[in-house]
């Protein structure tokens, strides 16, 4: 048995990174015992978070029954990240319909911020096995309208800092989104959506074609019949890796007291007067005080199960990633015109989404028209990618909204909230929508920022219209 | 390819079709309250399971009523218009 033992392991952030560091090594040299120096910190914080990530004691803690006693042990003192819990309860004070980014971030905004623990997150599959694992990951805050600036702009703020807050690696990467624009009215829609964003703390600019060769010089310009005429560029856009944000929101809810209910499907819900007094599930009924619908993909499904028609469309969104090449595009580009962008994950993958299906449907199988316009559309901006084979593909259902805007706010029902039509700019809106979904169900009363996506203003005709900073440029 | 059979063209290409969205009742505009007729033009029933719709076969421009299954995505049934609306449309609107 040899051992490796690192000294002056400091309390930092950047020795959470250097946790992931270990723990690889500890992986990839199973025969090898690691044993960590000078981790000296009070317990919470960082602490915790490298011994979670880790699964392993400082030596100075470990001393000296502990190192004696996992020196002989043969299993490594790790420790799940997820324990399931047992059987439901009878009741919760708060119910979270569906597990995925949304839903989690909510349970941990109410248990952390809020000091609400009776709460069970339900899910009928599994914890981010929807739509958070199924977007291109982009997260953006280049939109048209003050209102959805605002609030994407504090998720993307969030989004920064968010694998510290949580002590969970989301490989945030600050790449920053290329826009490209084909015509002149796009570029006048590029010239407002950069002044708006001037007024509103985010950095975007509208750049010329040269700019767009020096941040993408692989990047085709003259596009036949469409040549690119100019970009908009979006410095502050960041990618990650997207189920950890799902992952990460339920370990620190869990451990603040989230029960998190994976396999448990809701089947129905009582209601009595004004209220849900009950919500049935298919491992029996549960009684609660509020409920928070977050289930994307299926919104007008489950709010029709308690009386609630949304102005939702629901359609598949698909999308594809190809064989891992050498680092040659940094940021994201997203073509306007040809309703494709493509991004380059760290492991070096091609990720390629598009616009969503023609026609409502609730399947997630993928059609090869979509995809090879998809393939297409990529291989236009990037020639040189034609005879590359693609590795995975498939859809997710997005929830559409006339306007291209969320849902976030009361419900008629007194005790029911939404947070729904999440189209396909859900996953980038996920902190700030469970930062203000949580205090808006703590206080029961709508933040200001919520304020213009209830889903009153469609009786209002007061739309939050954001279908050109939308469609396919995600 | 998925194929959808038109009334009038037989078999084609799903490609060649575009769907308006389900068959329902236009609210008279003059009388109806302008929270229903907000409903009528933004909300819908999103229904998964077997829905009735609009269809149009572009490079004709011939349109018809197709049944559809959202979730399966068969398409069950089509049927010409005269099929199901055998009256013409009464909007409501006064023909004066």
């Amino acid at each position: 048995m040899k051992y490796l033992i690192i000294k002056n392991f400091h309390c930092s952030e950047q020795s959470v990174l250097k946790a992931y560091q270990i723990k690889f090594l500890s992986e990839k040299f199973p025969k090898i015992r690691l044993y960590v120096f000078g981790l000296r910190a009070k317990r919470g914080g960082h602490f915790d978070r490298i011994i979670r990530v880790c699964g392993i004691l400082p030596l100075e803690q470990a001393m000296p029954f502990g190192l004696l006693k996992y020196g002989l042990s043969k299993r490594y003192p790790s420790k799940p990240d997820f324990v399931a819990p047992g059987d439901l309860k009878k009741s919760y004070d708060i119910v979270i319909v569906g597990g995925g980014g949304h839903g989690l971030a909510v349970a941990y905004h109410l248990a952390c911020y809020w000091n609400i623990r009776n709460i069970c997150v339900l899910d009928k599959g599994y914890i981010g096995g929807g739509n958070t694992a199924r977007n291109t990951a982009v997260i953006r805050s280049n939109y048209i309208t003050p209102e959805s600036v605002n609030f994407y702009a504090e998720a993307v703020r969030m989004y920064g800092q968010l694998s510290n807050e949580l002590g969970y690696n989301m490989m945030m990467s600050n790449r920053g989104q290329l826009t490209l624009a084909h015509s002149d009215a796009t570029i006048r829609s590029f010239r407002m959506r950069a002044e708006v964003s001037k007024h509103r703390g985010t950095e975007i600019e509208v750049v010329d074609r040269q700019t767009i060769k020096e941040i993408v010089p692989n990047l085709e310009l003259d596009i036949h019949a469409q040549p690119i005429l100019a970009g908009l560029w979006h410095p502050d856009a960041l990618t990650g890796r997207h189920d950890s944000v799902a992952w990460g929101y339920a370990v620190c809810a869990m451990e603040l007291g989230v029960e998190v209910h994976q396999r448990t499907e809701v089947t129905g819900f009582e209601v009595v007067g004004n209220r849900v007094t009950k919500v049935k599930t298919s491992c029996g009924d549960i009684q609660c005080g509020q409920v928070v619908q977050a289930v994307a993909g299926h919104s007008s499904v489950v709010a029709k199960m308690v009386g609630i028609r949304l102005p939702i469309r629901s359609y598949p969104l698909q999308a594809m990633v190809t064989l891992p090449m050498k680092p040659f595009i940094n940021p994201m580009v997203s073509s306007t015109a040809l309703h494709c962008y493509v991004s380059q994950t760290s492991r070096g993958e091609l990720v390629i989404g598009g616009g969503p299906d023609p026609y409502e449907l609730y399947s997630t199988r993928s059609s090869l028209e979509l995809k090879e316009d998809l393939a297409g559309h990529a291989c236009e901006m990037f020639p040189f990618l034609v005879d590359v084979p693609i590795l995975r593909q498939w859809a997710g259902i997005v929830d559409m909204t006339p306007d291209y805007s969320p849902i976030m706010g009361p419900s008629e029902l007194d005790n029911y909230w939404l947070d729904a039509g999440w189209g396909t700019w859900g996953f980038k809106a996920t902190p700030a929508s469970g930062k203000y979904v949580a205090q808006m169900v703590a206080q029961q009363k709508v933040p200001e920022v919520l304020q213009p996506f209830g889903v009153e203003r469609f009786y209002d005709f007061g739309l939050v219209n954001e279908m050109g900073a939308t469609a396919a440029s995600h | 390819m998925k194929v959808m059979h038109c009334p009038l063209n037989g078999p084609r290409n799903i490609a060649e079709f575009i769907t308006f969205g389900e068959v329902n009742k236009m609210p008279v505009p003059d009388t109806v309250d302008d929270r229903a007729w907000a409903e009528f033009v933004f909300f819908a029933n999103n229904t998964a399971g077997v829905v009735r719709e609009w269809w149009c076969h572009t490079p004709t421009n011939y349109w018809f009523i197709a049944d559809r299954h959202t979730v399966s995505d068969e398409i069950l049934a089509t049927y010409t218009i005269a099929e199901l609306f055998p009256e013409p449309f009464n909007t409501g609107e006064s023909d004066g």
